[in-house]
């Protein structure tokens, strides 16, 4: 892992080139994690890339209901040669959670984004086919969210449909 | 009837099948018909409910799309509305064939927020299980993948293997599937008497039966001819799209979280990495079979070293005290009460823990907010994200390919869907 110190090499390094795109660092249980703005989201991900970190493990939400800004993003970044791990996060509010797609980029990215926006309603711009992935596709809402309760589901029993009964709710 | 034989063969012979490697561009304008078909959801050959949107022209695959959710549970919703030791149960659901690494990569998770230590025997009685759990695996996807091939009994060979791993996992745990044997802090009970020989037999058994394998497949004319050079990738592109596991190795690229990042105690271990050349079908399957025969070295040399001490760790703000405590002890009582009514709380942030499953990369992300329930819990499933690879595998292959290639990717839908 690259240690406290080493991360605020990175982060400095950065900054130099984005001077508002790091917004923290954070250190914790021995794994590093830079948050970072989301507009700088794709030079961030190509620097840490020409710092050795050429392979993104994982891409996935997290809903931080109530705090603000809610929705964040996490990218992991592994590099094989070094042996380390890298998280970049990012914030969006729920009101314009839009964030650039890192997939022409990094091309492991297209589904996982997909179902971030599938679970979240994070909108990666540039994403070559942004639909649904797990979720039908005319549903509504976006379930991972926090504030969307378990067992919202209307749930149909063919049963039900038979004497005439709508949804169970 | 030898004439007739020699005539066969010489028909055989006459047939051009350096068509399989070129890209068919002699159709040209309105000759280029292309057909959209449907492949599944119910599909025997797409193991599990996989559904393909394939574009062929004539019998060569042009495009291919995978449509996936239809086995969606929400197990990353339900696991926010249980507690820490009750969402175990649930994760470990989502790859129906290697719970035991859903729940190690949860409870590592978990355990590193709490910064629990866990005990030495706690963490080879887990190495123990997850090999015999790669090793079952990879008996499953062999049986299917050689079926989806045409081998029949290649099933029925690998399912009796199987079966007598799945009688260990009763032996040890009481449950033959999604045995929740592995518990933050530890393993949920020290190994049975009579266990250890019975798996020592397993392991002294089981090299010959994979000597037996390799005899059935390796040198099977019709084996050779479904998977040599068909569909490979390399491991650039591989790692572009985020492949990880055998698919991996089998390009030629030995990257392995047991060797390159050690966690529970494989740094103990000797054993090696298989790794193909070409990364085309027939390197995929090999690989997964030489994996079978490392894995076993593993577990008989976590036998010989199995360390004394607890199975599992000795915070009581965590693990269950033991039963007999519970008629002595008041304390044990009240953690007891506080761990079976609440559960444990852990400390607020986010931890991402890796671990090598036998399809590749799979790790748990959690999120805790401070309270006794997660905030958020995401596994990253290998086969979710190597099914990307799918498409530019079989781009401009034959349609048979594309089955044996499938088998030969090894998705679990379970895990795609979770």
């Amino acid at each position: 892992m690259p240690d406290a110190t080493g991360l605020e090499l990175l982060a400095q390094e950065l900054r130099e080139l984005h001077p508002d795109g790091v917004l923290d660092t954070t250190f914790f249980r021995g794994k590093a994690a830079l948050s970072v703005d989301p507009t700088v989201i794709r030079p961030a991900l190509g620097f840490l890339r020409g710092k050795g970190f050429g392979f993104l493990a994982s891409v996935h939400g997290v809903d931080y209901y109530p705090d603000e800004p809610r929705l964040g993003v996490q990218y992991e970044l592994l590099s094989m040669e070094q042996l380390d791990r890298i998280t970049v996060k990012l914030r969006v509010s729920i009101d314009d959670p839009q964030v650039a797609s890192v997939t022409p980029d990094w091309p492991t990215a297209d589904h996982q984004e997909r179902e971030v926006y599938d679970m979240f309603g994070v909108v990666f711009d540039g994403h070559p086919d942004l639909r649904r992935i797990l979720m039908p596709e005319d549903y509504e809402g976006h379930p991972q969210r926090r504030d969307f309760p378990i067992g919202g589901e209307p749930v149909l029993f063919t049963k039900d449909g038979a004497q005439g009964k709508d949804y169970t709710a | 009837m030898s004439l007739e034989v020699s005539d066969y063969r010489r028909r055989e012979e006459s047939i051009d099948i350096t068509a399989r490697t070129q890209t068919l561009e002699h159709t040209e304008g309105a000759e280029r018909e292309l057909l959209t078909l449907n492949m599944g959801p119910h599909h025997p050959a797409t193991h599990g409910v996989l559904r393909l949107l394939v574009t062929l022209e004539g019998e060569v695959v042009r495009s291919l799309q995978p449509i996936i959710g239809y086995l969606h549970t929400g197990i990353e919703k339900t696991a926010e509305d249980k507690s820490y030791w009750k969402a175990i149960t649930v994760i470990e659901r989502m790859d129906y064939l290697a719970y035991y690494f859903n729940a190690m990569a949860f409870c590592g998770a978990v355990e590193t927020l709490l910064e629990v230590e866990v005990p030495k025997r706690a963490q080879y009685l887990r190495v123990i299980h997850l090999e015999l759990n790669r090793i079952m695996s990879h008996l499953v996807w062999l049986g299917t993948a050689a079926l989806d091939i045409g081998a029949m009994s290649m099933y029925f060979y690998g399912f009796r293997e199987r079966e007598t791993i799945l009688d260990l996992f009763e032996y040890s745990s009481g449950q033959r599937m999604h045995t929740r044997y592995i518990q933050v802090g530890g393993v949920f009970e020290d190994l049975p008497s009579g266990w250890v020989e019975k798996c020592r037999a397993f392991c002294a058994e089981m090299p010959d039966r994979v000597a037996q394998y390799r005899d059935l497949l390796a040198k099977n004319e019709i084996v050779l001819n479904r998977l040599r050079n068909v569909c490979p990738l390399s491991a650039d592109r591989l790692l572009e799209l985020g492949v990880t596991g055998p698919l991996l190795r089998a390009a030629g690229n030995p990257w392995d979280l047991r060797k390159a990042m050690p966690y529970s105690s494989y740094e103990d271990f000797d054993f090696k990495i298989p790794i193909g050349t070409l990364g085309d079908n027939y390197d995929r399957f090999f690989v997964r079979v030489a994996e079978i025969e490392e894995s076993l070295k593993i577990i008989e040399q976590a036998l010989d070293g199995l360390p004394e001490g607890s199975y599992i760790t000795d915070d009581r703000k965590v693990a269950l005290p033991p039963r007999y405590e519970l008629a002595t002890s008041m304390e044990a009582l009240i953690h007891h009460f506080k761990l079976v009514t609440e559960g444990f709380r852990v400390p607020p942030g986010e931890v991402y823990y890796p671990i090598e499953g036998p399809r590749g990369e799979l790790a748990c992300f959690v999120r805790s907010d401070g309270s006794s329930k997660p905030a958020r819990v995401h596994v990253r499933d290998p086969s979710f994200v190597n099914l990307q690879a799918f498409g530019p595998m079989v781009e401009n292959a034959y349609i048979a390919d594309l089955i044996a290639t499938l088998a030969c990717l090894d998705p679990i839908v379970g895990g795609i869907d979770r």
